[in-house]
């Protein structure tokens, strides 16, 4: 078992294509740490030089945003869905 | 009720309880409904006050032409203000934006300049920006004018408060941001404990398909900070519950509604937990305009397809 991410389009360049890739559980900040290693250059395209995550991001941990939960430092366990998606307005 | 103007019928809009949609005995969920508003939509609120706004300011003046970036709602009603107070107005909006709302605008005399589905609002939103430059054009910009979030502070959180003091969660979905500040701004100067949730929609993969970060957009009206929680639900959740709204309680919402009840009932779950109370949804308008996506009538997989197909947020 793992953590599944979610990859959107416009980060697929990234990720040789790959829509959902597989990681091992821990923070999200490791998880995106995990990425960058597999994918050399992804951390970039998420985080802001001083490691926070970039504002036109949303992070969601089983569909819920985790800039209201612990950011960076929540964790995903086995079994869990993490998804990567540009912010969008309505109205 | 008597009104001197259908300008003066806006807001007020019923406060309806749901029990069948409350997981908990302990939770009681309560549904405004904004669908009740002139034009059918939440948006008749910030319509009145961007256009108030613009003339208080002296920048709105006849000879302008009222410019808006909008995925329909908020065309519609400024569409509708903008008739009765004698200005010409032009909608900026998705070319997949449902058909009632493009009837709508025609039928209240609105122009249409239409930007790229694929590009979704962001794309209504940069186009708009670039078209306001030419001074005929008077743009509100309901996605930075604070207008847009007093008009939920003065009009729908005073209501909610008035209605339903005890209030421990607001639902609502996320857009421009303006309901979600202004009502969390209210219902947090009333009471700090009280929890404001983002309902937020995943769109299509055609909507996010063409999109680089740097076409990602937050309204500057929109404060983060006042969010406690932010979720993201699927076309197809929000079919569903639009459903069920209508099949167990008799409401006939639109499609965002599904999603802000679908939310509602995932915290209505931990408020449980924690001694339940009162959550109040928003519901930002009523199903006519989404009539043609066959939301209600079609088995759910070709109702997703064809919900996904337009801008349905």
């Amino acid at each position: 078992m793992s953590v599944a991410v979610r990859i959107p389009t416009v980060f697929r360049k990234y990720t040789s294509g790959e829509s959902q890739v597989q990681v091992d559980p821990g923070t999200i900040g490791d998880l995106i740490g995990q990425l960058d290693h597999r994918f050399p250059g992804f951390k970039g395209q998420v985080l802001t030089d001083d490691g926070s995550l970039h504002r036109f991001i949303n992070v969601y941990l089983n569909d819920e945003d985790i800039r209201y939960i612990e950011r960076l430092d929540t964790r995903a366990t086995e079994g869990d869905t993490v998804a990567l998606l540009p912010s969008v307005a309505g109205g | 009720m008597k009104y001197k103007s259908i300008l003066d019928a806006i807001g007020q809009t019923p406060l309806v309880s749901v029990p069948s949609l409350s997981p908990a005995d302990n939770v009681r969920i309560w549904v405004k409904l904004e669908g009740q508003n002139p034009t059918g939509s939440v948006k008749d609120r910030v319509a009145l006050a961007l256009i108030e706004a613009g003339e208080a300011s002296g920048e709105l003046t006849r000879d302008r032409i009222v410019l808006e970036p909008t995925s329909g709602n908020t065309g519609v009603s400024l569409a509708m203000v903008c008739s009765i107070r004698g200005y010409r107005f032009t909608a900026v909006m998705p070319d997949n934006a449902s058909a009632e709302r493009v009837s709508m605008l025609r039928a209240f005399g609105a122009e249409i300049v239409y930007s790229e589905g694929a590009k979704g609002t962001n794309g209504s939103v940069a186009l708009a920006q670039e078209m306001a430059r030419d001074e005929k054009y008077h743009m509100p910009f309901q996605y930075g004018n604070d207008a847009n979030v007093t008009a939920h502070y003065n009009g729908t959180g005073r209501e909610i408060l008035e209605d339903l003091p005890e209030v421990r969660v607001f639902v609502a979905g996320l857009g421009t941001g303006g309901t979600l500040t202004g009502v969390g701004r209210r219902l947090k100067e009333h009471d700090p404990s009280i929890k404001v949730i983002a309902a937020e929609p995943q769109l299509g993969e055609l909507v996010y398909g063409l999109r680089s970060l740097e076409d990602g957009y937050v309204p500057p009206i929109f404060d983060p900070d006042i969010l406690d929680g932010k979720v993201m639900v699927r076309a197809r959740e929000s079919i569903a519950w639009t459903r069920e709204l209508l099949t167990k309680e008799g409401i006939f919402a639109g499609i965002s509604a599904g999603a802000v009840i679908w939310v509602a009932q995932r915290t209505a779950e931990r408020l449980s937990s924690q001694g339940g109370g009162d959550v109040v949804c928003l519901l930002a308008d009523a199903g006519w305009k989404y009539i043609s996506t066959e939301a209600w009538t079609q088995d759910i997989d070709t109702a997703e397809e064809k919900v996904e197909a337009v801008l349905w947020w």
